[in-house]
C-alpha cells in the first residue's frame, strides 16, 4: 500500500506492507540513521519524532502516519551537532548507538517543556537505554544543552 | 624517562572524539547499515531443549518455499572443532564447538540455518523445518555437573590446544591449580581466619547495537566481511582454519561498533554468513534479535568462590586461598582464562602475605555459554574478597580503610602471582613502576567524608545511609601475546594518514591513537586520519580485548610517530645540509641555525618534484609486562529498613591509569564501568526457568541501569607515570567495572548488618537478613 507522509517537511510516498514498521521502511529506504537496538520498543535507540513528539518508531505502523510529520536526525542537524558538543564536554559519547536517539528526544525536550527539573528530564530520556555511558554524564550534558539559548 | 605532562599539548589535555559529532547526527555507518541492499536474509532455528540429541532433521519443505534459497544443517557444514573465542593462536579455549552440531546444548543453541530473500521467508521457512529430538537430561546447577551422569560434551573430535585441564567426560571445560608457600600452616598461626563463600550471577552483556555480520564476494571472488566485533583479525584467522581457506581469501572489516565489553570478542553468526555467500554466491546478512542477543551469545561466568583469609592481631594478612568453581555454559569459551584472572588479577592487592594459593574449575552446563566480559573473572574475585577483607577487618577491629592501607600493593612492590599466573599459561614478573594506590584510598575517603560517615549516618527512624569502599586493579594487555602496529603515511600538504589494527568499539581508540600520534609529531589531531580495523588495509592488532588498547596499540602508535619524525629530521637536514642531531622540527618548520624548510613544502616535493619518494612507517608493540591500573572506590547507599530498597546516592573512584590520554574518554570508562558493575551488583540477573529456558530475554525481564537509578558519580585520576606506556598511560576499559559489587555489599551491610553473599544485592534478600537480625 501507498503511505504518504513529510520526512523532515519533504512529502514522501512509500509502497509499504500493511505491518509495516516505520523503523523498517525508513532504513529500507536508506534512511540508516534510525537505530534499530531491539525491535521491541524497549530500548528508544530507534526514536523519532512524529508530529514533533518522540517515538519509537519499531512500533509504529507506517500505514497509521498518512500526511504527518516526520523528524529524523538528519531533519535536526544543527541541534545534534550542539548536543554533541556538550555530549563531548562530559566525555558522555561512546559508541553512539544510542545517540541518534537521545539527540532528537533531547531536542524534543528542549521545545515542549521549558526548564525541566531533574526529574522531568529523567522521566522524559528514561526510555532512552544506553549501556556505554556512566549517564550522569549524559545528564549533565543534556542540563548544558538545555540552558544553550 | 618521564615526560612532563605540563608539556604536553594534546595528550592528557581535552580532546573530542574524533566521531562523535558525526555519531550524533547519525553519520556513523554500522555493521547492518553497510549490508548490501539485496543480502539473502539469515536466520537461526534454535534448540527448544536445553539438551538434546538431534535423531532427525528434515528440510525439504523449507527448502521447496519460494525465496528459500539455502538451508544448512549439521550435515551440510564442515565437521570442524573450533572455539568461537576471538582469542590469540593457540587459543587457550578447548576446541569444543561445531558450526551446526548434531548435539544442541542450551535452550536457543543452533539447530539449522535459513537464508532467504527477506526476514519473513526466512522465519516461515523456520517453521517448516522438523526436528526429532531424543531429549537428554540437562544440567542446570553448575553446583552438579562435575562427574555428572550426563555428559555435555559426548562428541569426538574435541579438544584443547595445550594443556588447560580440559576434561570433557567429567565436564569440565578447564581447572588450575597454583600456590606460593604454605597456605594451611600460615591460616593455622594467625590470630584470625575468616572463610566465607560469595556466589556471582550471570550478567548479560546488553550491548545497544545486536550482532550483526554481514558478507559479499569481491570481483576477485574472496569473501569479504562486515563484522560488528571486537577482534577482526583473530575472526579471519579464525574463519581461515574452521573453513578450509586460506586466509587471503577472507577480508574482515569492522566498521562503528555499538558496544562490545567483551561480547564481541567472539563469532556470532558470520560463519552462517560466510557459508551462505560462498554457497550461493550472493550477500547474506543475519542481524541478532534483541531475544536472540540475550539467549543465543555470551554472558558473564557465574561463579561460587570461596575465600579464606588469616590475619594477625595486628592487621597484618598472612595468607589467602581462594577456591572457585566457574560455570562456562554450553560451551568453554574464555572458560581458563577468565578463571585465572579471579586469581591473578585480585589477589596481588594483597602482596604482603606468606602464602597464597588459588584454583579449582570451570564446568560445563546447559546454560547460554558464558564469554569474555568486561572485568573478566576479576569483577567475580574482587566481590569475594573485597568482602572478606571487610569481614576480617571487623573481626580485628580495624577500620576497613586501614587494613587496606596496611597489607595493600604499593609503588616499586611485586607479587609473586604475576610470574606465576598468566593468560591460560605462565606469567610474566613484574615490579609496579606506577602504583598510586595509596593515595587512591586517602583521597576516595575525602571524597566520601569516610572518617565521618563510615559506617553509617541515620537520616530516619526508617532509613539509614551506609558507606562502603574496595580496592581493584587489572592489566594492561597480555604479556608477550598482545600485539598491536601502526603504520603512518604523509601526505602532501603535511597531514598523516595512521592506520591501525586497533579496534574502536566505542572507547574511542581512534581518537586516543590520533592523539598520541599528534602528541608526538607536535600537530593537532584535525592533522590526523585514523583509518582502523580492516584487515586488509591496516596492520595487524589483536583486538579490543584485556585492556589493551591505550597500553599495546598506543606504545604502537607512539613508536610509529617517534620512527615518523626521526625519519622526517633526517631527510629534512639532507635538504638543509645539516646534520640531524642540529635540525629542530616544530610539527611545521625544520630549523638549523639560519636555514628553515617546512614540512609543507618538502611533502610536496616528496611527491612530485625532488627525491621522490612515500614517507611512510610500520611499527609494532607488545607488552613485556602489563602493568595494572589501581583504584580506590567507595559509596554511599541510603537504605529503606522497611522495604530493604536502596539508592546508590554518590559512587565515587579514584583510578591511577597513569596517564590519561584523553581525560573526558578516560572518564567515560570509568563511570561506564561503573555503571555496569552497579547492575550487576544492584539488579542485573540472568534467569531461567527448571527447564533451562531463559527468563530474561528483553529488556523488560532483564533491567540495566537508567536514569532512574544512576545519580551522582564522582569520578578522579590520581597523578601517576607508567614509565613503559605511551605517554606514562596505562588501560582504564576494565577497571570501573570491578568494584561495584563488593562495595554496594559492604556499605548494606554498614547500614543494616546484614552480609548479602549472592548477587545481585536485592531488597528481598536485605528484608530477609533483617528479619533473621530480629530473631
Ligand atoms: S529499536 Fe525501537 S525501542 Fe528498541
Ligand atoms: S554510547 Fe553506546 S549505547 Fe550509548
Amino acid at each position: 500500500m501507498l503511505v504518504k507522509f513529510y520526512l523532515n517537511d519533504t512529502l514522501v510516498s512509500y509502497d509499504v506492507r500493511p505491518d509495516e514498521y516505520l523503523s523498517e521502511t525508513l532504513r529500507s529506504h536508506g534512511i540508516k540513521s534510525v537505530k534499530v537496538g531491539c525491535n521491541e520498543s524497549t530500548c528508544g535507540s530507534c526514536t523519532l519524532l512524529l508530529e514533533g513528539k518522540p517515538v519509537m518508531s519499531c512500533s509504529v505502523l507506517t500505514a497509521s502516519i498518512e500526511n504527518k510529520h516526520v523528524t529524523t536526525i538528519e531533519g535536526i542537524q544543527e541541534e545534534a551537532a550542539k548536543i554533541a558538543y556538550h555530549f563531548a564536554e562530559e566525555g558522555a559519547d561512546q559508541c553512539g548507538f544510542c545517540n541518534v536517539g537521545y539527540a532528537l528526544v533531547v531536542y524534543a525536550l528542549k521545545k515542549n517543556i521549558k526548564n525541566p527539573t531533574d526529574e522531568q528530564i529523567n522521566d522524559y530520556i528514561v526510555g532512552n537505554l544506553c549501556r556505554c555511558s556512566g549517564l550522569h554524564s549524559q545528564l549533565k550534558a543534556i542540563k548544558a544543552y538545555l540552558k544553550e539559548e | 624517562m618521564a615526560i612532563d605532562k605540563k608539556n604536553m599539548k594534546v595528550v592528557n589535555n581535552k580532546t573530542h572524539s574524533l566521531d562523535g559529532k558525526a555519531l550524533m547526527q547519525g553519520k556513523g555507518k554500522y555493521t547492518d547499515d553497510l549490508a548490501e541492499q539485496n543480502s539473502l536474509v539469515i536466520k537461526i532455528l534454535r534448540s527448544p531443549h536445553a539438551f538434546a540429541h538431534i535423531k532427525s532433521i528434515d528440510v525439504s519443505e523449507a527448502q521447496k518455499l519460494n525465496g528459500v534459497a539455502l538451508v544448512l544443517t549439521y550435515k551440510d557444514v564442515p565437521h570442524v572443532s573450533f572455539s568461537r573465542a576471538g582469542q590469540g593462536y593457540p587459543e587457550p579455549s578447548p576446541h569444543d564447538k561445531f558450526i551446526l552440531d548434531e548435539y544442541v546444548r542450551y535452550v536457543g543453541d543452533e539447530v539449522a540455518m535459513v537464508a532467504a530473500i527477506d526476514e519473513r521467508v526466512a522465519e516461515d521457512a523456520l517453521k517448516l523445518i522438523k526436528v526429532e529430538y531424543e531429549v537428554l537430561e540437562p544440567v542446570l546447577d553448575f553446583e552438579t555437573a562435575y562427574e555428572n551422569k550426563s555428559v555435555i560434551h559426548p562428541e569426538d573430535g574435541i579438544k584443547e590446544m595445550f594443556p588447560i585441564g580440559f576434561d570433557p567426560k567429567k565436564n569440565v571445560a578447564a581447572s588450575y591449580e597454583m600456590h606460593v608457600g604454605d597456605v594451611e600452616k600460615e591460616l593455622a598461626k594467625s590470630d584470625v581466619v575468616v572463610d566465607e563463600t560469595f556466589y556471582t550471577q550471570a550478567q548479560a552483556h546488553a550491548m545497544l547495537e545486536t550482532h550483526s555480520s554481514n558478507a559479499r564476494l569481491d570481483m576477485h571472488n574472496r569473501l569479504v566481511i562486515y563484522s560488528s566485533t571486537q577482534t577482526p583479525f583473530h575472526m579471519r584467522r579464525i574463519m581461515a582454519t574452521t573453513l578450509g581457506l586460506p586466509v587471503s581469501k577472507i577480508r574482515f572489516i569492522k566498521p562503528r561498533v555499538g558496544g562490545g565489553f567483551g561480547g564481541k570478542q567472539a563469532f556470532h553468526g558470520e560463519m552462517f554468513c560466510a557459508l551462505t555467500t560462498l554457497k550461493t554466491g550472493l550477500p547474506s546478512k543475519l542481524v541478532y534479535t534483541r531475544e536472540e542477543v540475550f539467549g543465543a551469545s555470551y554472558t558473564r561466568h557465574p561463579m561460587r568462590i570461596q575465600m579464606r583469609i588469616g590475619a594477625m592481631k595486628d592487621g597484618r594478612i598472612n595468607a589467602i586461598d581462594c577456591r572457585s568453581l566457574s560455570d562456562t555454559g554450553a560451551y568453554g569459551e574464555h572458560a581458563l582464562t577468565v578463571f585465572m584472572i579471579v586469581g591473578s588479577k585480585v589477589l596481588p592487592l594483597y602482596n604482603k602475605v606468606d602464602a597464597v594459593r588459588f584454583g579449582g574449575r570451570v564446568v560445563y552446563t546447559n546454560h547460554v555459554p558464558a564469554g569474555a566480559y568486561r572485568g573478566y573473572g576479576a569483577i567475580q574475585g574482587n566481590y569475594a574478597l573485597e568482602s572478606t577483607i571487610d569481614i576480617l577487618a571487623e573481626k580485628l577491629g580495624m577500620d576497613p580503610k586501614e587494613i587496606r592501607e596496611k597489607n595493600s600493593m604499593k609503588e616499586k612492590e611485586t607479587s609473586p602471582i604475576f610470574e606465576i599466573m598468566g593468560e591460560g599459561t605462565k606469567g610474566t614478573a613484574m615490579i609496579m613502576e606506577s602504583c598510586k594506590l595509596p593515595y587512591c584510598i586517602k583521597r576516595g575517603a575525602e571524597l566520601i567524608n569516610w572518617n565521618k560517615n563510615w559506617p553509617r549516618v541515620k537520616v530516619s527512624d526508617t532509613k539509614v545511609r551506609g558507606y562502603g569502599m574496595a580496592i581493584a586493579m587489572q592489566g594492561s594487555g597480555i604479556p608477550f601475546m598482545d600485539m598491536g602496529s601502526c603504520s603512518i603515511k604523509l601526505n602532501d600538504g603535511g597531514s598523516y594518514n595512521v592506520t591501525v589494527g586497533a579496534t574502536d568499539i566505542g572507547q574511542g581508540s581512534d581518537t586516543l591513537i590520533a592523539q598520541i600520534v599528534a602528541e608526538e609529531l607536535q600537530t593537532s589531531v584535525d592533522n590526523i586520519l585514523v583509518y582502523s580495523s580492516d584487515t586488509d588495509l591496516t596492520p595487524f592488532d589483536c583486538g579490543a580485548y584485556a585492556s589493551s588498547t591505550t597500553y599495546i596499540s598506543g606504545n604502537a602508535a607512539w613508536r610509529a610517530a617517534i620512527k615518523m619524525r626521526e625519519r622526517l629530521i633526517k631527510e629534512a637536514a639532507e635538504y638543509l645540509g645539516e646534520k640531524p642531531e642540529n635540525v629542530e622540527f616544530d610539527g611545521k618548520i625544520f630549523t638549523s641555525k639560519d636555514k628553515t624548510v617546512s614540512l609543507y613544502d618538502l611533502s610536496v616535493q616528496w611527491l612530485y618534484n625532488k627525491n621522490l619518494h612515500q614517507a611512510s612507517v610500520t611499527e609494532s608493540y607488545f607488552g613485556h609486562v602489563s602493568p595494572p591500573p589501581f583504584m580506590a572506590a567507595y559509596a554511599e547507599v541510603e537504605v529503606d529498613l522497611e522495604t530493604g530498597e536502596y539508592e546508590v546516592l554518590n559512587y565515587v573512584t579514584v583510578t591511577d591509569c597513569g596517564t590519561t590520554i584523553n581525560p573526558m574518554l578516560a572518564r567515560g570508562q570509568v563511570e561506564g564501568g561503573i555503571v555496569q558493575g552497579l547492575g550487576m551488583a544492584c539488579y542485573e540477573d540472568v534467569k531461567y526457568d527448571k527447564k533451562g529456558n531463559l527468563l530474561s530475554n528483553n529488556f523488560l525481564s532483564y533491567h540495566i541501569p537508567t536514569h532512574k537509578e544512576i545519580h551522582k558519580l564522582t569520578s578522579e585520576f590520581a597523578d601517576s607515570y607508567e614509565p613503559t606506556g605511551p605517554f606514562g598511560a596505562k588501560s582504564v576499559g576494565e577497571i570501573g567495572i570491578d568494584t561495584p559489587p563488593a562495595v554496594i555489599c559492604n556499605a548494606i551491610y554498614n547500614a543494616t548488618g546484614v552480609r548479602v553473599h549472592t548477587l545481585p544485592i536485592t531488597p528481598e534478600k536485605i528484608l530477609k537478613g533483617l528479619k533473621e537480625l530480629k530473631k
